[in-house]
């Protein structure tokens, strides 16, 4: 299999110092392997696109991130610092939010905020909860009790929290998934403007083409837990031989092949 | 540990409280019904046994009454991690900057609560329906709630492990785990009611040194401190026991992928 990475010859245009590095980071339950020597960095500011069909490895991916699921080979670094030493520390500084959780629904929404923002130390607790309430247009429900919510409105109260302690690092895992389009994108315009605004670095995964194509800087395609290709939306076309997006997304998913562009190519490293 | 942590953990239950009031059934329903069983048979036995029977009826209410501090104490470590499960929050939790000793630290504080709560209805119930008051046990009390929670910590620890290790399936160990126990823990019985065998199981648990206890001070009025103290030494053991039990199976969670199965059920 033929793979193109980041880091063996793709020109980043962030160049800096990486807020996350992982570097052959590997997961193997029993005779499967999720994650497959995965090398990929994201400097700080930038949007990376996690993508992938349903068990490509991308939520095991971000789960080690998180410390959740220890690797079995390879190493996260966050801020220069070893998740595995530092996890504590790192985890102040960074949050996430996955479609695949909730916040306890017995909960009114501002009770489940202040309880993160405690475990966040988000200082001026109150006044952030509204900044963040307000930023994802949900002010009206800070009272209601989490439980009572739509999908759409849980999943923009699990990002209010994800926002609670400004995080330098945002692991969003498929944030996208249960909105209906206009919510949707006031989710993009939100992660767009966080970063633009706080400089935020973020991780994020989807389905949704749109999402990528509109929010990411560079995209990340995962297939069988590999990575097949690193790159900007234009560069993936264009190394994929392909007019959008979900038709490279449909064909990495059904054969997992990728089909060299020769002449545009960078950093091919033979696996 | 951090103290920021255990409150804003113990915040979260406590509001999950006020917020349910239904979860109250658990908390006060049934030790009320097990002290009201336990009671008016007692009452019964009173007035229909022999006054040279060997054993004060009224041991019985004191049984229920600290049975429920160890069993409170328990459920409040066990519960409260499957409170996160259920409400599908253990990723965010076990993503947030929350250290095992933070989490244990709020599960005791829950612990404590949950146990004082039930214990004050009861003590106060059994004075006014029975006349037994709990009291009478004298300074010997605090050292009997002390064992009986930490012990209760102890198997809520081991209880939770299980549960993190065997999956949700296992979730019923939450509140079977005491009762496995409880016929070696001599709370209804005195130890020597036991198989000689057993004795030496009886013996190994910290709980029973105080059931022992409390019926040797309802009694004599004498306080066994030797005993007492061995019921310490064996819970430092127990404790000790089960936090490297249940850091080890969160380390294997983390390595099995088991805390994101969880949280995907």
């Amino acid at each position: 299999m033929v793979a193109h990475q980041g880091g063996t010859g793709y020109e980043n245009p962030f160049m800096s110092e990486p807020i996350l590095q992982v570097t052959d980071l590997t997961k193997a339950f029993g005779d499967v392997m999720s994650v497959d020597g995965v090398t990929f960095d994201i400097q700080k500011g930038e949007i990376l696109g996690l993508l992938g069909a349903n068990g490509a490895g991308k939520t095991t991916a971000i789960n080690m991130v998180l410390g959740i699921i220890t690797p079995t080979k390879g190493s996260v670094t966050v801020f220069g610092k070893d998740l595995s030493h530092s996890r504590i520390e790192i985890l102040r500084r960074m949050n996430f939010c996955s479609t695949y959780t909730q916040l306890p629904g017995n909960l009114r929404v501002w009770q489940n905020l202040k309880v993160f923002g405690k475990l966040y130390r988000v200082p001026d607790l109150p006044k952030r909860i509204d900044e963040v309430l307000e930023m994802l247009e949900i002010s009206h429900l800070k009272n209601r009790v989490s439980g009572e919510l739509s999908a759409g409105e849980g999943t923009r109260l699990n990002l209010c929290k994800a926002l609670l302690n400004r995080p330098e690092l945002l692991l969003l895992d498929e944030p996208t998934a249960s909105l209906d389009p206009d919510i949707a994108d006031k989710v993009r315009k939100v992660v767009s403007r966080i970063r633009e605004e706080e400089s935020t670095t973020i991780l994020y995964t989807s389905h949704n083409m749109r999402d990528v194509e509109e929010v990411c800087d560079r995209v990340v395609f995962m297939h069988k837990g590999k990575v097949l290709f690193i790159g900007t939306a234009e560069e993936t076309l264009h190394h994929f031989e392909e007019e959008s997006l979900e038709d490279v997304f449909i064909r990495v998913a059904r054969s997992g092949e990728i089909k060299p562009n020769r002449g545009k190519q960078k950093g091919e490293v033979s696996k | 540990m951090s103290l920021g942590n255990v409150q804003a953990l113990v915040l979260r239950y406590l509001y999950l409280y006020t917020r349910t009031p239904i979860r109250a059934v658990e908390l006060l329903f049934w030790p009320l019904v097990h002290l009201l069983v336990w009671g008016y048979l007692t009452v019964f036995l009173q007035e229909n046994m022999n006054s040279d029977f060997p054993f004060k009826i009224t041991y019985l209410i004191g049984a229920v009454i600290l049975w429920d501090i160890l069993f409170r104490a328990q459920q409040g470590v066990a519960i409260f991690f499957l409170e996160d499960v259920w409400s599908r929050n253990l990723l965010n939790i076990f993503a947030a900057p929350v250290t095992n000793a933070d989490y244990l630290g709020s599960t005791y504080v829950v612990g404590f609560f949950r146990a004082g709560v039930t214990s004050t209805m009861l003590g106060g119930l059994s004075l006014l329906l029975y006349s037994f008051n709990i009291f009478d046990l004298g300074l010997a009390l605090l050292p009997f709630i002390f064992n009986l929670l930490v012990f209760g910590w102890a198997l809520g620890m081991i209880s939770t492990a299980l549960i993190v290790r065997w999956g949700p399936a296992a979730e019923t160990l939450a509140w079977a785990v005491p009762f496995f126990i409880q016929p070696f823990a001599a709370v209804y019985y005195p130890v020597s009611a036991l198989p000689v065998g057993l004795q030496w199981v009886a013996k190994s648990l910290p709980c029973s040194y105080v059931f022992e206890g409390m019926r040797g001070t309802l009694n004599t009025g004498e306080v066994d401190w030797a005993s007492l103290g061995l019921a310490t030494g064996l819970n430092v053991i127990y404790l000790a026991a089960a936090g490297v039990i249940f850091v080890r199976v969160m380390n294997t969670a983390r390595e099995k992928g088991l805390l994101t199965k969880f949280a995907s059920q």
